[in-house]
């Protein structure tokens, strides 16, 4: 269709276009992270910058704690990641496998929380963990995460798509269920596994507004939070605010690259009935 | 497993659903009810923990400040000047990006990128390229004889930047659920059209474009929402403020404003039902506008 309305030179003029604009930011971001002070407010802009100043990350570094809300970052993450990775092959397998009462109708009821908003729950969620005694530690930035609705919606459906008869097998082989559940079934869920981990450890990297809430001193900051505070520290020295946007930035560009098949087709399952 | 539903197999369900069940009672579940009765506490003393009177007084409150209708009027603004042109530009990318040609994939994944992208990072980006003396955009518009335009200095552009940054951002999700929603049409349909002798636009317009309908209506949904809840680029482009002289004001940025500099988390209750109710409502016209779509053709 589109091959009978466009030449192949018209399409990749096109996409290139598009493409570079989608690129210039990040391109932007490393090119003026690299400038000396006296480079960054030059018109007509020098793309590359020579020499490149690389001592400009130290500097962010030296400036703010960003080493710190480094760890801290990787910590929420990887801590979120493996909480909500259990809960939910456990909730999924009770409802993909358990016959029990009461399945369907609590099943529903937890599709119908994805219908709410998640600023709903600040208010409340705030004031709980201001009750548990929790704000400014790494338990109010990590436990309310280690569960998600669509996490478990999505492993399910990828339980159901595994024949029922390995269950039988399994059981003349005298596997109980959480055997059969861990040494069976989660290694043939495996890629199902390694999306649904792709999705929950790049939402909590970048996710803004619950750290920005939960978290008043300096030494508990998320990465996004150090950063945004950062940019009433720089003032107007844009090599360095670029430098510390780098340091959130980078390492999901690095991720998404290694991972783009899983990521890609997480999203596009999610999105379409898979 | 088994088959019929037992005592035992009661149990065993709990066992296994009690960690995920605790975390989403907690902070899921519980959050959601308490929050709608938390919006109508009318006199409440949160020292004591003692509410003296329900009412709604917080919804009244609401309608009454100018500030709350100013976010709406913004993020109205800003929703419909996101989604339809991300939905335009997504799919008519994404057309293009289907074609089997060498090099398909490295655009993909170029356009993919700012999806991964955290959105506070990339606003500091965007903040520099907007500055009105140095920014890369002003540059570019200078080439065509555009004098400076103060995008986050003036009241009039600064719902226009956060757009340009919301669609630039947006375009890869979007791009890449039409890519997923394309691949899923049999392609024998459009081969019928060809011997048909139907052009290239009537075939997507009579073809394509309707079997595309449940993944358009999806995505307009999940853009919708999306977009209405935009708060992470007003913070991160206004310096955690909502703007020059508040002109980005959003409903999220109050909700969080009412909650977290004025302490009014009543108020906030309230007006996170109302996004709630309005996001819903949305969802269910966008689904009366698809059906009368898909039945009137």
């Amino acid at each position: 269709m589109v091959r009978d309305a466009l030449s192949k030179g018209t399409i990749y003029l096109l996409l290139s276009l598009g493409g570079v604009l989608m690129l210039l930011p990040f391109l932007w971001m490393l090119s003026t992270s690299l400038k000396a002070p006296n480079q960054v407010a030059v018109l007509p802009p020098a793309w590359v910058p020579v020499p490149p100043h690389w001592e400009n990350y130290a500097e962010a570094l030296r400036m703010a704690p960003f080493g710190r809300y480094f760890v801290n970052s990787v910590i929420v993450t990887t801590l979120s990641t493996i909480g909500e990775l259990l809960t939910t092959i456990l909730a999924a397998y009770a409802f993909a496998r358990i016959r029990f009462w009461g399945r369907e109708v609590l099943f529903s009821l937890l599709l119908g929380t994805m219908m709410v908003p998640g600023e709903v729950l600040l208010v409340p969620n705030y004031l709980t963990l201001t009750k548990l005694g929790w704000i400014d530690t790494y338990a109010a930035l990590i436990v309310p995460w280690t569960a998600s609705v669509f996490a478990i919606f999505l492993y399910r459906q990828h339980l159901l798509s595994v024949p029922r008869e390995l269950g039988y097998a399994a059981r003349v082989d005298g596997a109980g269920d959480f055997r059969f559940l861990w040494e069976i079934l989660v290694p043939i869920t495996k890629p199902a596994l390694v999306t649904i981990a792709l999705l929950k450890a790049i939402g909590s990297w970048n996710a803004f507004l619950w750290p920005l809430i939960v978290t008043n001193s300096r030494e508990m900051r998320t990465l996004p939070v150090g950063l945004t505070a950062f940019t009433t520290e720089a003032g107007t020295a844009y090599e360095l605010l670029m430098a510390a946007s780098a340091f959130v930035i980078v390492p999901m560009v690095v991720l998404f690259l290694l991972f783009q098949r899983h990521i890609v087709e997480g999203i596009s399952r999610a999105g379409i009935k898979g | 497993m088994d088959e019929r539903p037992t005592v035992a197999s009661f149990f065993k369900a709990a066992f296994y659903l009690a960690p995920a069940l605790a975390v989403l009672g907690v902070f899921t579940i519980y959050p959601i009810f308490s929050s709608l009765l938390l919006s109508f506490y009318a006199d409440y003393d949160y020292f004591h923990d003692v509410v003296y009177r329900f009412g709604v007084d917080n919804y009244v409150y609401l309608l009454h400040d100018p500030s709350f209708w100013q976010a709406l009027r913004n993020t109205a603004l800003f929703v419909l000047g996101v989604v339809p042109a991300s939905l335009a530009l997504s799919l008519g990318l994404a057309l293009l990006l289907r074609q089997r040609l060498p090099g398909m994939a490295a655009f993909r994944t170029v356009y993919f990128l700012p999806v991964v992208t955290s959105v506070v990072a990339i606003s500091v980006v965007w903040r520099w390229i907007f500055h009105t003396d140095y920014g890369l955009l002003n540059y570019v518009l200078s080439w065509f004889g555009v004098s400076p335009v103060p995008w986050l200095t003036s009241p009039r552009w600064a719902i226009p930047s956060l757009i340009i940054l919301a669609i630039w951002k947006s375009l890869g999700y979007n791009i890449l659920i039409f890519l997923a929603g394309l691949s899923a049409i049999p392609e024998v349909y459009e081969q019928a059209a060809r011997v048909d002798h139907a052009t290239a636009w009537q075939r997507f317009w009579h073809v394509t474009f309707p079997l595309l309908a449940p993944t358009t209506f999806f995505v307009s949904v999940v853009s919708v929402i999306d977009a209405f809840k935009v708060f992470d680029e007003v913070y991160a482009l206004f310096g955690g403020n909502a703007g020059p002289v508040r002109s980005a004001l959003t409903l999220v940025f109050y909700i969080f404003e009412k909650f977290y500099r004025e302490q009014d988390y009543a108020v906030a209750a309230a007006a996170s039902y109302v996004l709630f109710l309005l996001t819903f409502l949305l969802t269910l016209l966008q689904l009366w506008i698809g059906r009368k779509i898909a039945y009137n053709r």
